[in-house]
């Protein structure tokens, strides 16, 4: 594994990843999504959201990272809410 | 209503997905792991945190060159999807003249990237090449190798030539699907050639149209090998694309980490874009 030069912190990241879709999967299974329109243009399933808010969470960071001056954390932090927000009414 | 479904059939997919996991999530991974270090070599690393990812955003040169990138993606599309579409509607019917005009369309496709390059290479050259050498001779200067106008107008005619054939093939075949009752009944009405186009062709056209310029999009976005035959990047950076920044870095500098961090932001820009077009197709689907 080596090879791979793994940190804490991008293992941690590819563990919560895995964990994220494993407890999808789980929740799917017990409580299948319905399809439904919220706050954004289009009508999503739990799985849609969970790709939107990741991928704008990637993109947060960016911006963040890239053309601020605060600490990443802020950036995660604001991602998480942006995550809850989308998950409940998007 | 609510419909039981039998969700077994996934497990076929495990083989593809064990595949693809090590042809693509591995590494995938390990551009991640890269992207937050300094690594010298297997024992000689260092932990940097975002850093790259900061200074890859804020290099102009990247900056310039992401813009670049767009400029050339819309470019190609805006010219490729109209000619093409233009082509198909060209393009005869049925019997010997079909086949031979679909041999014809599709021969640029099957050439390889770099034999592209090569062929517009030697092609614009004003000593030996045809079309540098009729240039040169009506007196027109041209010379891709040191003026950056003349080194893009190249480019993207190159990509044209190359390109517009997928459009073309996508859209003869969307053309053919439409059945021919609709060209019935628009006689009847006697609709204008333009009301056929607009209001028939052009709709039945929409699924294969958001494909191909999907595809279109992320190739050209990724484009590398011909320009660099062609040109090489130059003059100067002025075609210097994305791909071939990250070529520089990650292999003729050995400098992993910020290369790995420039991939990951290219990664998200592509994956971004695909998604929308995703979305788009999948929406038009759903609305018929």
């Amino acid at each position: 594994m080596s090879w791979m030069v793994w940190t804490l912190p991008t293992a941690g990241f590819f563990s919560g990843i895995a964990l994220i879709l494993a407890g999808m999967t789980i929740w799917q299974h017990f409580s299948p999504s319905i399809e439904r329109k919220g706050f954004l243009p289009l009508s999503t399933t739990r799985g849609d959201r969970l790709f939107i808010g990741l991928l704008t969470s990637a993109y947060i960071h960016l911006g963040f990272v890239g053309f601020t001056e605060f600490h990443v954390l802020v950036a995660t932090g604001v991602s998480a809410i942006w995550m809850v927000v989308l998950m409940r009414w998007g | 209503m609510i419909k039981t479904e039998n969700n077994k059939a996934w497990f076929l997919v495990l083989p593809v997905f064990a595949l693809v996991a090590f042809s693509a999530i591995i590494p995938l991974m390990t551009v991640v792991n890269y992207s937050v270090q300094d690594v010298f070599d297997a024992h000689t690393r260092y932990f940097v945190g975002t850093e790259w990812f900061t200074k890859m955003l804020n290099d102009p040169a990247l900056q310039s060159a992401l813009l670049k990138q767009f400029g050339f993606s819309f470019t190609i599309l805006l010219i490729e999807v109209p000619l093409g579409i233009g082509i198909a509607l060209l393009m005869p019917k049925r019997g010997w003249s079909a086949s031979l005009c679909l041999v014809l369309v599709s021969l640029p496709l099957l050439i390889p990237l770099n034999v592209v390059g090569t062929i517009w290479q030697i092609f614009t050259r004003g000593d030996i090449g045809l079309m540098g050498w009729t240039l040169r001779e009506m007196g027109v200067s041209y010379n891709i190798s040191r003026n950056a106008v003349d080194a893009w107008a190249t480019i993207i005619l190159m990509d044209v030539w190359h390109w517009t054939p997928l459009i073309a093939l996508l859209c003869y075949s969307g053309l053919r699907a439409i059945p021919e009752a609709y060209y019935q009944a628009a006689r009847i009405d006697r609709a204008s050639r333009w009301a056929v186009f607009r209001h028939i062709q052009l709709p039945k056209l929409t699924n294969v149209l958001i494909i191909g310029v999907l595809l279109r999009f992320m190739d050209s976005f990724m484009i590398y090998a011909e320009p660099f035959v062609l040109t090489g990047g130059g003059p100067g950076s002025s075609t210097t694309f994305l791909s071939q920044w990250l070529t520089t870095m990650a292999v003729g500098q050995f400098d992993l980490g910020p290369a790995a961090a420039f991939s990951l932001i290219y990664f998200l820009i592509i994956l971004a874009v695909s998604w929308v077009f995703y979305t788009a197709i999948m929406n038009s689907q759903k609305e018929k």
